[in-house]
């Protein structure tokens, strides 16, 4: 549960495109979808966009998998409607090609010799400046003078490749110096550099990802790209009060013994390997609380605007991703 | 009371089987151990522990791994990324085992193919080509060809030297495990496609100009890739290609061979998860992908197994004792108390949550075999850690009344 912390406060102010990423198994994907619901909470178009082909936003929600074209999820509390968009490389190559080439047909002979395939799975980081760019487009795309997307949100890929992934454009902007390949990839990473976009980076209180965490801000200060919150996912509220922890480790077993009977629980009380027990699960408890410590305090280090979820134990369902909106929500991303 | 009724009959549960993991790492014919799963389940801590537990037991074993947590290296004494194994120091090698290490150097190994491949005269070329650099080094699937391609050169060397009995492998944290199998096959899907051809006509025909590119009979192509990227560009795109045309044959070759190698008798696969929802969904995939192609799996690795050290004290009898001392006015002692019980408590429900999801999987794929590793407090960080696992992984999780 958050805790008052030194930490500056989310500032979202004229942010128009939200990058969650994280290492894998952080739960990236719900707080994007929560972070979706979350914006658009009160009013408002959210789009909510997915890059890996997995179909996350469709196990998300619990609709059936999504065709590639935006089309509307969910509805947010006070009138807002989430968008949900799973980029497929090929389908937006060939859009691409559409749009700024005016090649059609072309397309199909591309795809047929196995251009399309290439550039999209096997080329150096053309999939992620088709991926960037569609998303761009759709955090730019205005109708009537107005943006039709208040917000979009992206799933994007995890934290050890999401520098480059959002800097594809700038690598691709360098290839090919001129034309209209540089001009739209010059677009793209205004975008991204502008004080629109903010990255949220999503961890656990635990080694691996507190350090991936923190190489990734690193990572993103490099390369100029704006960092938002860090996201501390499946957090465990305590179970017992500092004054219990104090008190249980300076009980004797006597009186650890004394209190167990006060519960009903004198065939414990008499069992002096279940009494241990019962100091030891305590003990494994102390330990993983300290880690768990160590490791918050690694990135209050950082003084970035820090979020924490809690822990969902049954595991992340459409009625709990609503809670989790709500939370985000309460802790400034609205 | 009306007669008894007759209600449906309940539902089996089904105990999975043990997996015998000092058989398999014993067992002179295993060769090749791959540890695959979703992301941040254990699996490198898992290829650890084992390659540590043959190596004690006698084995010469080489654990390759892709992405280690800082400290569980440190506890092989791996400090760089050097893609050379390293003689882990400080095993028990009484029984005449020995144990090695190393973490992959993704580009180091790309690098190393085209040196070997690539005739001389190109390699400098193709090392110093700004697509190859980024391609090396980027690309989606590369530390997956590389992983392969690595295994592949152990698995030699291994043969040639008459050095390593056993290889362990932690294969990539990708989100999909199975890109690790699919990874090989697309490379060669796309070798064996045209645009290779198109793609390096261009740089064949250079010194003749561009006009060479329309002669090659995909004009249309050509044209429209001329439109999109623009000749320098294309010729750049060309000549890289064209210079690494001479290294994929013999990379194909390789990747299709390690591929086969895996459907081997002597290759084994553990599938690591954690009995959580998602991860249990993920190694049901993965379970389900190895039958299908016939690759031959050991078993399933669970990973941070929660129970409770007093199996004599259930969780309605915790939450109950918790309860009563939880009064106003009760003594610190009291409440201190009614703290250790709610801490029961929650691991019983954790434990028996867990449980089910472990249940479910195993009714669903009841053949296969399982070792489960208790969670841990702290994070593993030098090799009592890891033997202490491999402990678990051998003999299973201790059990409930024992606190130690």
């Amino acid at each position: 549960m958050p805790k008052p912390q030194q930490t500056p406060p989310l500032e979202l102010d004229g942010v128009r495109l939200h990058v969650v990423s994280g290492k894998g198994g952080t739960g990236k994907s719900t707080v994007a979808g929560a972070l979706a619901i979350a914006l658009a909470t009160g009013g408002g178009n959210v789009l909510l966009v997915e890059v890996e082909g997995r179909q996350g936003i469709a196990q998300l929600f619990d609709i059936p998998p999504l065709s590639y074209g935006e089309q509307r999820i969910a509805a947010a509390p006070g009138g807002g409607t989430v968008y949900g968009l799973a980029i497929d490389p090929e389908a937006a190559m060939l859009e691409y090609l559409e749009m700024f080439y005016n090649i059609k047909r072309g397309g199909a002979v591309l795809k047929r010799v196995g251009a399309v395939d290439f550039a999209t799975t096997i080329a150096p980081g053309v999939r992620d400046v088709l991926l960037t760019g569609k998303t761009g487009e759709a955090a730019r795309r205005k109708a009537g003078g107005r943006f039709v997307y208040d917000a979009v949100v992206v799933d994007a890929p995890p934290t050890g490749r999401i520098a480059r992934f959002l800097t594809a454009n700038h690598e691709a902007a360098e290839l090919a110096r001129v034309g209209p390949i540089k001009n739209q990839a010059d677009t793209v990473m205004n975008v991204f550099r502008s004080g629109q976009t903010l990255v949220h980076l999503v961890t656990l209180l635990e080694e691996m990802p507190v350090q991936e965490t923190v190489e990734g801000m690193q990572d993103l200060a490099s390369q100029d790209l704006p960092m938002g919150a860090v996201v501390v996912n499946m957090s465990r509220p305590p179970m017992v009060s500092d004054e219990e922890e104090h008190d249980l480790a300076l009980m004797d077993d006597a009186q650890f013994a004394d209190s167990l009977r006060r519960a009903d629980l004198e065939f414990i009380a008499e069992d002096p390997p279940a009494l241990a027990g019962l100091r030891a699960e305590f003990e494994d408890y102390r330990t993983r609380r300290d880690l768990e410590e160590q490791e918050r305090s690694k990135l209050l280090e950082l003084h970035h605007p820090i979020i924490e979820l809690p822990w969902v134990p049954e595991g992340v369902d459409l009625g709990t991703l609503y809670e989790m909106a709500e939370l985000l929500g309460d802790q400034g991303a609205n | 009371m009306p007669a008894q009724r007759k209600g449906p009959p309940p539902l089996h549960v089904h105990a999975p089987d043990r997996l015998d993991m000092d058989r398999l790492i014993g067992d002179p014919a295993t060769r090749i151990l791959l540890c695959c799963g979703s992301g941040g389940v254990g699996k490198t801590t898992t290829a650890a522990a084992l390659g540590l537990r043959a190596a004690e037991q006698g084995r010469s074993v080489v654990v390759l791994t892709i992405d280690p947590a800082r400290r569980l290296a440190q506890s092989m004494g791996l400090t760089e990324l050097d893609n050379i194994p390293r003689r882990v120091e400080g095993i028990g090698e009484e029984s005449g085992g020995e144990l090695f290490a190393m973490m992959l150097d993704m580009k180091r190994t790309f690098d190393e193919l085209v040196e070997t491949h690539a005739e001389p005269e190109r390699v400098e070329q193709i090392l110093a080509n700004p697509f190859y650099q980024s391609l090396s080094s980027s690309l989606a699937g590369t530390q997956e060809y590389m992983a392969m391609e690595k295994l592949g050169q152990l698995s030699e060397q291994a043969r040639r030297e008459g050095r390593w009995d056993l290889i362990v492998v932690d294969t990539p944290p990708s989100r999909n495990a199975l890109d690790f199998l699919d990874a090989p096959h697309r490379l060669g899907s796309f070798l064996d496609g045209r645009f290779v051809r198109v793609l390096s006509a261009p740089a064949r025909g250079a010194g003749r100009g561009l006009g060479r590119f329309v002669g090659a009979g995909l004009g249309i192509v050509g044209n429209i890739m001329h439109k999109i990227v623009g000749a320098q560009l294309l010729l750049e795109v060309s000549m890289f290609v064209q210079a690494l045309d001479s290294i994929f044959g013999g990379f194909r070759e390789r990747a299709e061979r390690t591929y086969a190698m895996l459907q081997r008798p002597g290759t084994h696969f553990l599938v690591v998860a954690a009995p959580e929802r998602d991860a249990l969904r993920e190694a049901a995939y993965f379970v389900d992908r190895l039958q299908q192609d016939s690759m031959p799996l050991a078993g399933l690795v669970l990973n941070r197994v929660v129970e409770p050290r007093v199996g004599s004290l259930g969780l309605e009898q915790a939450v109950a004792g918790a309860e009563r001392l939880h009064v106003d006015g009760a003594s610190h002692a009291d409440l201190a108390a009614a703290g250790a019980l709610r801490l029961h408590a929650e691991r019983a429900r954790t434990s028996a949550r867990q449980e089910r999801l472990s249940e479910r999987f195993t009714s669903s794929h009841p053949s296969v075999a399982v070792a489960r590793v208790p969670a841990l407090a702290d994070d593993v960080h030098d090799l009592e850690g890891l033997r202490e696992i491999s402990g678990y992984l051998a003999h299973g999780m201790p059990s409930a009344v024992d606190p130690g």
